[in-house]
């Protein structure tokens, strides 16, 4: 037994190795000395600099920004409702429509809704367009973990609320909401990483106006690579990691105050 | 008696104005921005293509009822005439099994030990599968093309000893073999967490029993652990095969010219020949594809799971 699982453990580090070792490489050429990602020159910020003097960049930055700002919160609030319809109510339909845009492969969600824009709505293609496209494939893992939490619940203290005479809208806002507020959060911030990180959708929906953060990385890097896009990997990084730090605190931190209550 | 029928009776109102305003919403947009587009891709891939992209006006701007109009198998037709195409599916489908394959292989002995390891490490475990995920998607491709690239230390390597043998010297980028690690990397986690799920459901007492039998731990893993963990091995691959199948940013980055495969052929017709007709059938036939991998998926996982009853 000792001696199998001492394969596995050899087995298991080179995949961890496996998974993180590109990672580290891209975060230490960042800062680098030199224009080539091969030898170890020196240390930098030079390409940090050049970064945040990169006025396109700080513009794809700022609508990419408002991009995983729109359709994070346009997603939580229409996968919120969806969460707690396809809990509550026992339903075929719903499901099926909100969990599919998750599991389709991305590039024919981008194929469709590049089509219907275009022909039925005759929409230019812009920030619009993307918000849209970003909010379909948001709202079911919104919808996920909202639900999730709720099946955790027993409904019979919403039952108890009704039976002492509470209304619908009463019995949503003072005890269905806070208690899967964490979950709600949680999802709004998942909603803002996938969104702020989507490239195939983004690609297909975005037109040829302003420049969004991942289409601009894709330029570079089909372009010119420069440890450049070392730093803005690095920068994006940091930026989703403490989001989805923040998620899971939000909803096991919660989770452990309800149970001391 | 009375009362009380008037009050279920509004309270039952209430439910119902309760439930469409939770309903409505959600389900109205996914309707509009789901739904439609997918039927509007039916219809597109069943058009006439235009003469500089996109469709045929059904109206020209003579305002007569152009040729166009109507609907076509024509896009079809010229998808099964020419065997290109057909291989270019065939390729996908291969480079999808192989990358399941190789996910697979790598990802159950770290399940396992996952699962061996002591409650308190798991959970950590697990994130540190997930955590990559976390990055950008196009970094993750970018990080291969720095490793892969010809002036890094592991080109230089490869080159140094295969020069000492005699070899001529090879570049690892733009390759099959670039695009293969880029799709395992990318998807790896996928396998690692239906697999877990799975196999830390187990009783261990099954293991135990086995061993009591006189199994060798060879036997116990292949009649025991295997056979039970196939509905975590089914979910994992198809969450693996099914992006596989439809990616085209990892190709494009990594591979050489010859590596194509349905994704780039998609997006091609759409950003750059822009024969929507064309684009919209191979849509198609990739949905109908992983449609039915989803299915038989599903069918999969209710046979190895029916088996474990009647055993």
């Amino acid at each position: 037994m000792r001696n199998r699982n001492f394969r596995l453990r050899i087995v298991a580090t080179l995949v961890y190795a496996f998974l993180y070792i590109p990672l580290v490489i891209v975060v230490a050429y960042s800062f680098n000395n030199s224009r080539l990602n091969a030898e170890w020159v020196g240390f930098t910020l030079f390409w940090y600099e050049t970064l945040f003097n990169n006025k396109e960049m700080l513009v794809a930055a700022r609508n990419s920004l408002i991009i995983a700002l729109s359709a994070s919160i346009l997603a939580t609030a229409l996968g919120t409702m969806a969460g707690l319809a396809i809990h509550r109510y026992k339903l075929k339909v719903l499901p099926i429509i909100v969990l599919s845009p998750v599991a389709t492969p991305e590039i024919l969600l981008g194929v469709s809704l590049l089509l219907f824009f275009l022909q039925v709505l005759n929409l230019t293609l812009g920030m619009i367009s993307i918000i849209i496209a970003h909010t379909t494939f948001c709202i079911g893992f919104v919808a996920i973990i909202v639900r999730s939490r709720l099946q955790g619940m027993d409904w019979s203290i919403f039952e108890a609320a009704r039976d002492l005479g509470a209304s619908p809208w009463q019995c949503f806002h003072l005890i269905t909401l806070p208690l899967i507020m964490p979950a709600v959060v949680a999802g709004a911030l998942m909603s803002f990483t996938l969104s702020i990180d989507d490239f195939v959708i983004t690609f297909f929906t975005k037109g040829v106006g302003e420049p969004i953060l991942p289409i601009q990385i894709y330029t570079m890097i089909k372009t010119a690579v420069t440890p450049e896009v070392n730093a803005i990997s690095t920068l994006l990084m940091l930026l989703t990691l403490a989001m989805i730090i923040i998620a899971t605190k939000l909803d096991s931190g919660v989770l452990r105050g309800e149970v001391s209550r | 008696m009375r009362v009380l029928f008037l009050m279920i009776k509004e309270n039952t109102n209430g439910n119902r104005t309760a439930k469409w305003l939770m309903i409505g919403p959600p389900l109205l947009f996914l309707l509009i921005f789901f739904v439609v587009p997918s039927l509007i891709m039916i219809v597109t891939s069943l058009r006439y293509p235009g003469e500089f992209g996109g469709l045929a006006p059904i109206i020209t701007p003579a305002g007569k009822v152009s040729d166009g109009y109507g609907l076509t198998l024509e896009a079809y037709q010229f998808l099964l005439s020419n065997s290109l195409y057909a291989e270019i599916f065939l390729k996908s489908f291969g480079v999808a099994a192989v990358t399941t394959l190789i996910c697979l292989i790598m990802s159950y002995p770290l399940a396992l030990l996952i699962t061996r390891s002591e409650k308190r490490f798991r959970n950590l475990m697990v994130l540190l599968v997930v955590l990559p995920l976390a990055s950008n998607f196009l970094v993750r491709i970018y990080a291969w093309m720095i490793i892969l690239g010809p002036e890094s230390p592991l080109s230089h390597l490869i080159n140094t000893i295969l020069s000492v043998l005699g070899v001529a010297p090879l570049t690892l980028l733009f390759s099959p073999f670039a695009v293969l690690v880029g799709m395992v990397y990318v998807h790896l986690p996928f396998m690692v967490l239906p697999l877990y799920t799975n196999l830390e459901k187990h009783d261990p007492v099954l293991l135990d029993a086995a061993q009591d039998l006189g199994a060798t731990s060879w036997q116990r893993f292949w009649k025991v652990t295997w056979p039970l963990s196939l509905p975590g091995v089914f979910a994992g691959s198809a969450l693996v095969f099914i992006p596989v199948l439809g990616m085209f940013a990892i190709p494009e980055m990594l591979g050489g010219t010859g590596d194509i495969l349905i994704g780039n052929l998609i997006k091609d017709q759409f950003l750059g020949t822009r024969d929507w007709p064309f684009g919209s059938a191979l849509s198609i036939i990739l949905t109908l594809a992983v449609l039915s991998i989803a299915g038989l998926t599903a069918w999969f996982t209710r046979q190895s799971g029916g088996m474990k009853y009647a055993e």
